[in-house]
């Protein structure tokens, strides 16, 4: 057992061994799911804080339901509805919810860095659930998670990661994951949403999907992300579809076993063909069941991380 | 190695589960009703072959399952955080005797946690407790049923087990000073 650390702030910090620990564990809240009681008494007494200043459903709710599942308390705190709107600073309101004492706070965030932010100030275990377009690490490690179980392993597979890489915190935690785990992994989309830069994160870049997709072992749709981009990136939805959509011409040419992942909430029609979506191949559900483990694993692990330890990070 | 004694070796620990194995089976009468349910690591091993010999003592298979226990713990905020093994309960529990063996018999919070972890399966009639080796320095009312060796250990000892499933000629339970 490698896991040390008090708080999930990113991928990019972890190492290739507590990574797995992460997955090995999750295995096992995997099957508690399954089971008539769902339900563990590991965080029995905790309180754990959702303090989501950026929107997310199935992220809140996944988290919500995972500490649920551990038997910790949990508080939903959302922007709309908060003293963010009155004017209060977020580590105002982060000091707030400590003097409550809330044991973990997860923290949804438009500004990159706010979690790291909030452990600099906070005694509270501190998880990110996405920052800006920075790192959203628990979606990295339930496709880590997805992945390992379905092929087996993951070290030697060719992963595509497909779509808006510019924008997404999604596409940093995968690239770093799956590269550190051994991974091939290549970006494609348009190049203004792709740009080479992303090399130095060690993996391959190219703008041309019918050679991405095939010899891909997955295949990760991205979103397009309307709400960060600016009009001028791409000249209309109509034509990405066209150019970079996952449609039956293009299906037909992947690998007969690749998987089909895609983070949610999924555009059908536009990054994806609907009944490509729903096909067998397609582990979209899935990776919401191995969310749900993923952030129990995560939750568990971090309540023994020791601030000493994390001082040596 | 020095300061470390083998305490059981491979011929003494088949012996001792043997004798756990007609031990069980002289208390329960109902042979149908009993299961066996190891906690990991090490206890599992042992259910393994605590079953085999019990099936050959009744003509007839045992279940036998395999029980975590880290999600019960009572140490959870005050340590790192445990490994996390698989359960694996191929069986209703409800109604059946469960035996449930462990390695070594030390403070009684693994026992303790697991028969918190048993009830989330369901209700079984009765819970019996087989080990191979108890060490003494209970921290909770907790007993063994079925004992393979009484081992007085001092606080600053260390029990290691080194089990295969099968039962090899190079199994050994060493006892050695921290």
């Amino acid at each position: 057992m490698s896991w040390t650390k008090k708080h999930l702030l990113d991928i990019e910090s972890l190492t290739a061994e507590e990574i797995t620990t992460v997955l090995d564990t999750a295995r096992g809240f995997k099957a508690v799911g399954e089971r008539a009681i769902k339900k563990v008494p590991a965080l029995r007494g905790k309180t754990v804080v959702n303090l989501f200043v950026e929107p997310s459903t199935r992220t809140r709710i996944s988290f919500e339901l995972a500490a649920q599942r551990l038997s910790a308390d949990i508080v939903n705190f959302s922007a709309e509805a908060s003293s963010f709107k009155k004017g209060e600073t977020l580590k105002d309101t982060a000091l707030n919810l400590q003097a409550l004492n809330a044991d973990f706070i997860i923290i949804r965030h438009s500004a990159s860095g706010a979690p790291h932010f909030l452990s600099r100030v906070l005694n509270a275990h501190v998880i990110n659930a996405g920052d800006g377009a920075h790192e959203h690490p628990t979606q990295a490690l339930l496709d880590a998670f997805t992945i390992r179980e379905r092929k087996g392993k993951i070290a030697g597979l060719n992963v595509t990661i497909l779509g808006d890489i510019l924008y997404s915190r999604v596409a940093r935690s995968d690239i770093w994951a799956l590269t550190k785990l051994g991974a091939k992994v290549t970006l494609c989309g348009p190049a203004t949403l792709v740009p080479k830069t992303f090399e130095k994160m060690g993996c391959r870049v190219t703008h041309d999907v019918d050679e991405a997709i095939r010899d891909a072992d997955v295949i990760n749709l991205l979103r397009i992300q309307h709400e960060r981009q600016r009009k001028t990136m791409f000249p209309s939805i109509g034509e990405y579809t066209q150019l970079f959509g996952l449609n039956k011409a293009r299906f037909a040419k992947t690998k007969p076993d690749a998987l089909i992942m895609h983070p949610g909430p999924i555009n059908r029609g536009v990054e994806i063909d609907s009944e490509i979506a729903d096909c067998g191949r397609s582990v979209i559900l899935e990776q919401v069941t191995n969310g749900l483990a993923v952030r129990m694993a995560v939750l568990f692990l971090v309540n023994g991380g020791k601030a000493l330890a994390e001082t040596v990070n | 190695m020095p300061d470390a004694t083998v305490i059981l070796d491979a011929t003494a620990i088949q012996r001792a589960l043997t004798r756990i194995a007609h031990e069980i089976a002289e208390r329960n009468e109902r042979s149908a009703d009993v299961a066996l349910v190891g906690i990991p690591v090490g206890g599992d091993h042992l259910a393994a072959r605590l079953a085999k010999i019990l099936s050959g003592i009744w003509n007839h298979p045992v279940p036998v399952g395999i029980l975590d226990t880290s999600m019960h713990r009572d140490d959870l905020d005050q340590r790192i955080a445990p490994t996390v093994h698989p359960t694996e309960i191929p069986f209703d529990v409800n109604g059946k005797t469960i035996v449930l063996v462990d390695d070594v018999l030390f403070s009684g919070r693994t026992t303790r946690a697991a028969m918190d972890a048993l009830n989330d399966f369901g209700r079984p009639k009765k819970i019996q407790l087989a080990v191979l080796v108890d060490r003494g320095h209970r921290e909770l009312p907790i007993k063994a049923d079925f004992i393979g060796k009484n081992v007085p250990t001092a606080l600053d000892e260390k029990i290691s087990l080194l089990l295969t499933e099968s039962g090899a000629a190079a199994d050994q339970v060493i006892l050695k000073k921290k």
